[in-house]
């Protein structure tokens, strides 16, 4: 049994109310993908995408309407509590005990999962220590800075040894120094062999954390792929995004012409952007412009990015992560 | 009772155990005030007789109870599912949801004894030696105290799962104020006799059984509701409210 996760044709078709209609959400649209142990594997998508749906069915949260999700071997909608068991949470919303102090959320966490006094203790000595909340450890939660809740919560979640550690966004919220701090404690665990699945809408998150990654749009998956052969997989790498105005309002005469410069792997173009996925930017722009100029078409604005999980999100749905 | 489930209750009644001085207030003084007019002012300026303290505190035993559990139940569930989202935090322990439902009833039913251990003997000494209470039946006094609180503890789950949390005020107020007032709790079953219609209307309210079981169970020597009847209203309305509190829950718990 090399896969902790392992997810067949997965579907979730919500309910939802519409103007007192009834109609149907598809969250998740049959899905599969296998996480192997010790991966750090990470579901990235826009707001939207379906990354929550999909983490909750995982973390037996969402009953799934079709296919199978595994976990550790064990079938999520049939054997939910097995499940729970070999799994920590790190929840999008803060959910921690607000009755308790930190220290206390972890020893009733442990307590739930039935792991010893002594062990309980000894282990929240040790998570409050290694996540700097030590001296903030006998205060309730409510006080918590957004970066010091969001370290607890993984605290939490790794009380009970999980076999794997699910995190659904967990940056999101946090200054760039707090995130900072999570990504080099996330990549520590996953050194020390923790498997770790994350959903982010972070490029830069996924690009710098995630062993492989799995883009998903729609409720569908698009690409699976470690982020350097993603990055690669789009077209040149390089994408030059050119707005134009002409006076016809006819744009694919430019693209007809853009496409045979050198260097240029593929044009695409909406409404008026003509998106050029070439593999080098250099002089390709003056090049490009100087077409235009003799078709009569006016750039107005100019865009080069260089290789990265934005472009391919670009090229494999037509939408910028941002938008 | 699983390993989870005692731990929940533990974690419940240590959070319960820190807000005690809240919890006497809370289920204390309503009852507390009623059994100080009635029980100890009115007898002495003649306006009621100094009997009426033995129909009366059944009665405020009863309304301790029912209090207590409906909000011990209740209350956190309105906060931990509308707006807190903490309930997730016990949905992830290793234990069905259905298993963390009913640990929340079972310490609903424990707050609900507490409240009325608290309540009879402060009751008792107010009313003092006007009462003549001839408790003969311990056991019946027992399965009567575990009875209504549980059918009051699992009618929170009802509520603390239908309800949202700007709301739980309002349904508070609208049904606990008729649920109090025709509950037999200040007056005897029996005497409605008097008013047929209102004698069988208040058959829908669940108080009015838990009042009654008490009185059966306490002053045995006054005329009260046939056993099979009180008996009959706790159980089917514990069975029903259970299953309902469950599947709300259940409902609410799952997506």
């Amino acid at each position: 049994m090399t896969d902790v996760i392992e997810v067949r044709d997965l579907q979730k078709i919500f309910k939802a109310k519409r103007k007192s209609k009834t109609v149907d959400v598809r969250a998740v649209e049959g899905i599969s993908f296998a996480v192997p142990r010790g991966e750090f594997f990470g579901l990235l998508g826009p707001n939207g995408a379906g990354k929550t749906t999909t983490i909750g069915i995982l973390t037996t949260r969402v009953m799934p309407t079709g296919g199978a999700a595994l976990v550790d071997g064990i079938d999520v909608a049939r054997h939910p509590v097995e499940v729970k068991r070999r799994i920590g949470v790190v929840p999008q919303v803060n959910n921690l005990d607000r009755s308790l102090t930190g220290r206390e959320c972890l020893l009733f966490h442990a307590e739930y999962f039935g792991i010893p006094r002594r062990v309980r203790e000894q282990r929240a000595d040790e998570l409050l220590e290694r996540f700097q909340l030590a001296d903030r450890a006998n205060e309730k939660p409510t006080s918590y800075s957004g970066g010091m809740a969001q370290r607890l919560k993984i605290a939490r979640a790794l009380m009970h040894d999980p076999a794997i550690l699910f995190l659904d966004e967990p940056t999101t919220g946090l200054d760039p120094q707090s995130r900072r701090g999570m990504w080099d404690l996330l990549l520590e665990l996953h050194r020390k062999g923790q498997t770790i699945f994350l959903t982010t809408h972070y490029m830069e998150e996924a690009d710098q954390l995630c062993q492989r990654l799995a883009i998903m749009d729609h409720g569908k998956l698009l690409e699976i792929n470690t982020p350097s052969e993603l990055k690669k997989s789009v077209p040149g790498g390089y994408v030059i995004e050119l707005q134009v105005q002409s006076k016809d309002g006819e744009v694919s005469p430019l693209a007809g012409d853009l496409k045979t410069l050198t260097g240029v792997a593929e044009v695409s173009t909406k409404d008026d952007v003509i998106r050029l996925y070439a593999n080098t930017a250099e002089g390709l722009l003056a090049n490009a412009m100087r077409l235009a100029g003799e078709r009569e078409v006016m750039v107005i604005n100019a865009h080069v990015s260089e290789p990265s999980l934005e472009n391919l999100f670009l090229h494999l749905t037509g939408r910028s992560l941002r938008e | 009772m699983s390993a989870t489930m005692a731990a929940l209750l533990h974690r419940d009644l240590r959070v319960a155990q820190r807000e005690l001085k809240y919890f006497f207030l809370r289920v204390g003084m309503q009852p507390l005030l009623f059994t100080f007019i009635f029980g100890y002012v009115m007898p002495r300026q003649g306006i009621v007789q100094s009997g009426y303290g033995n129909l009366l505190l059944p009665g405020i035993l009863a309304l301790s109870i029912t209090l207590s559990g409906m909000q011990a139940v209740a209350l956190p569930l309105v906060v931990d599912f509308g707006w807190t989202k903490e309930i997730e935090d016990r949905l992830l322990a290793p234990i069905s949801i259905r298993g963390v439902a009913v640990e929340k009833i079972i310490v609903g039913i424990i707050q609900a004894i507490i409240a009325g251990l608290f309540v009879l003997p402060l009751a008792w000494l107010m009313m003092g030696s006007s009462l003549n209470l001839q408790p003969g039946n311990a056991l019946l006094l027992i399965a009567i105290t575990l009875l209504s609180s549980w059918l009051f503890a699992a009618l929170g789950m009802v509520m603390g799962t239908m309800a949202q949390p700007q709301q739980i005020g309002l349904i508070f107020n609208v049904l606990l104020g008729p649920m109090i007032f025709f509950g037999c709790a200040y007056y005897p079953w029996a005497a409605l006799k008097v008013i047929p219609w209102f004698q069988a209307f208040v058959l829908i309210n669940p108080l009015v059984y838990a009042s009654e079981g008490f009185r059966s169970a306490l002053t045995p020597q006054l005329p009260h509701m046939p056993m099979w009847l009180i008996f009959g209203g706790l159980i089917g309305y514990c069975t029903l409210w259970t299953y309902l509190g469950l599947r709300l829950f259940q409902r609410r718990a799952l997506d």
